[in-house]
C-alpha cells in the first residue's frame, strides 16, 4: 500500500467528516440532546493496533457492520461501548439498564436500528458528496470482542500488507456519557476514485 | 498462571513456546487460531491464521504467518528446530467465525469457514491429528495454550471458558 500525500489525507478526513457529521446530526435529533465530534483521523493502523482504538482486542463492544458495494467499495463499522449502548437505551427508549446482564431482543434491535439511522446518514452524505454510488448491505450486528469484530472488515487488506488505512471519528453525547466510533475502511482499490471524483487524483 | 510466562501471539504472527510458557491470541473473529503440540517434548506451537492462501498475497514480501498454506509449514520448521518431532505432533483450531449473518455473502466474507477447511487440509497434508476443535459460530474467542500438557483453553463473550 503506498503513502499518501498530506492533501490526500486531508481529503480523507474531510469524508470522515462529512459522514460523520450527518451520522452525529441524527443522533442528536434521535437524543434531542447536542452531541460534539471529534477532528476524525485518518492513518495507516498494524491489524494489531486497529482494536486498541476502542479500548483492545478483548473490550466488548457492540458492532453495527455495513459492506458497502458499488463504484465506492469497503467496510463500515459502528461501534459502541456496553457503558455507551447503555446510555443510548436509556437516552432514547427511557430502558433502565443499570442492572448487568445481557440485551434483549428489544434492546439489540433498537441499538440495531439506531447504527442503521447513523450508518446510512454517514453513508447517503458520503455518497452526496463523492457523487458515486455507494450501496450498503442490510446492517449486521454483534456484541462481542473488538478484536473479533473489526478483524471482519481488515480481510481486504490482509493480501496486501499488515496494515488498514482507517477513517475513524469518535462522537459524544450526552455530557461525554456517550461515545460512539465510526471506522470507514474503504477498499484499497476505492482510493483512486474518491481522489478521482473530487477532482485531486492525478 | 501469571503474565510473564505467555507468550502474545498477535494477529498475521506465530510463535513456539516450552517450558511452562503459554502461548495465548486475543479476538480471534474469523480467523483461525491453530496450535500444535509435542508432548514427547513439550513444545507447543501457535499460529494466528487470517487468510486461507497465499495464492492471493499481493504483498512484496509475504507475511508467512498470515496465510493457512504457509504459517503451518513455518511454524513446523520452527518447532522441529527447538527439538519438536512431526510424527508426534497433535493440533487443535480455534476461531473461525462468521461474525455477521450477512445476505448475499460474497466469498471473501465466508472467510471463517475457509481458514478453518484451508488448516485441515494442511493438517491433513502433514498428517498430523486434529485432537480438538472450537470452530465456526457466530462468536469472538480468546485462545491460550500451555506447553505442559497442550491444554488449549477457550474463552469467549457468550460462552465463557473452556477448555479443549
Amino acid at each position: 500500500m503506498k503513502n499518501f500525500e498530506a492533501f490526500e489525507i486531508d481529503v480523507l478526513k474531510e469524508v470522515g467528516n462529512i459522514g460523520a457529521g450527518h451520522a452525529a446530526t441524527a443522533l442528536s435529533k434521535l437524543l434531542d440532546k447536542p452531541v460534539d465530534m471529534d477532528v476524525p483521523k485518518v492513518s495507516l493502523v498494524p491489524f494489531e493496533e486497529v482494536a486498541d482504538r476502542v479500548g483492545g482486542a478483548e473490550q466488548v463492544v457492540i458492532a453495527v457492520f455495513l459492506r458497502v458495494e458499488g463504484e465506492v467499495s469497503g467496510n463500515l463499522f459502528f461501534l459502541l461501548k456496553e457503558q455507551s449502548a447503555k446510555g443510548l437505551l436509556e437516552g432514547l427508549l427511557s430502558i433502565d439498564k443499570n442492572a448487568a446482564g445481557g440485551y434483549s431482543e428489544l434492546e439489540l434491535s433498537a441499538l440495531s436500528e439506531i447504527g442503521n439511522i447513523l450508518t446510512g446518514s454517514y453513508l447517503s452524505s458520503l455518497a452526496d458528496f463523492i457523487g458515486l454510488t455507494m450501496s450498503p448491505s442490510v446492517p449486521a450486528i454483534a456484541l462481542d470482542m473488538a478484536g473479533a469484530v473489526l478483524s471482519y472488515g481488515l480481510m481486504q487488506y490482509g493480501e496486501m500488507g499488515d496494515a488498514a488505512l482507517l477513517i475513524e471519528t469518535t462522537f459524544l453525547g450526552n455530557q461525554q456519557e456517550i461515545e460512539g466510533h465510526f471506522f470507514l475502511i474503504p477498499d484499497p482499490d476505492s482510493f483512486k476514485k474518491i481522489f478521482k471524483a473530487l477532482g485531486v487524483g492525478s | 498462571m501469571t503474565s510473564d510466562t505467555i507468550i502474545k501471539v498477535g494477529m498475521a504472527d506465530l510463535n513456539i513456546a516450552s517450558n511452562g510458557y503459554s502461548l495465548k491470541t486475543t479476538g480471534l473473529g474469523s480467523c483461525v487460531g491453530l496450535t500444535l503440540f509435542d508432548p514427547l517434548h513439550k513444545i507447543a506451537g501457535m499460529a494466528h491464521v487470517m487468510l486461507p492462501t497465499s495464492n492471493i498475497a499481493r504483498e512484496a514480501t509475504i507475511n508467512l504467518a498470515k496465510y493457512a498454506d504457509t504459517a503451518i509449514p513455518e511454524l513446523l520448521s520452527r518447532m522441529t528446530a527447538a527439538g519438536a518431532n512431526v510424527r508426534s505432533m497433535k493440533a487443535k483450531l480455534a476461531g473461525g467465525a462468521q461474525m455477521f449473518a450477512m445476505s448475499g455473502q460474497s466469498d471473501s466474507m465466508r472467510i471463517g469457514p475457509r481458514n478453518v477447511e484451508s488448516c485441515l487440509a494442511m493438517l491433513d497434508f502433514y498428517k498430523i491429528p486434529v485432537v480438538a476443535q472450537d470452530t465456526g459460530g457466530n462468536f469472538g474467542r480468546t485462545i491460550e495454550f500451555e506447553s505442559e500438557r497442550g491444554i488449549l483453553t477457550i474463552r469467549s463473550v457468550q460462552f465463557g471458558t473452556k477448555e479443549i
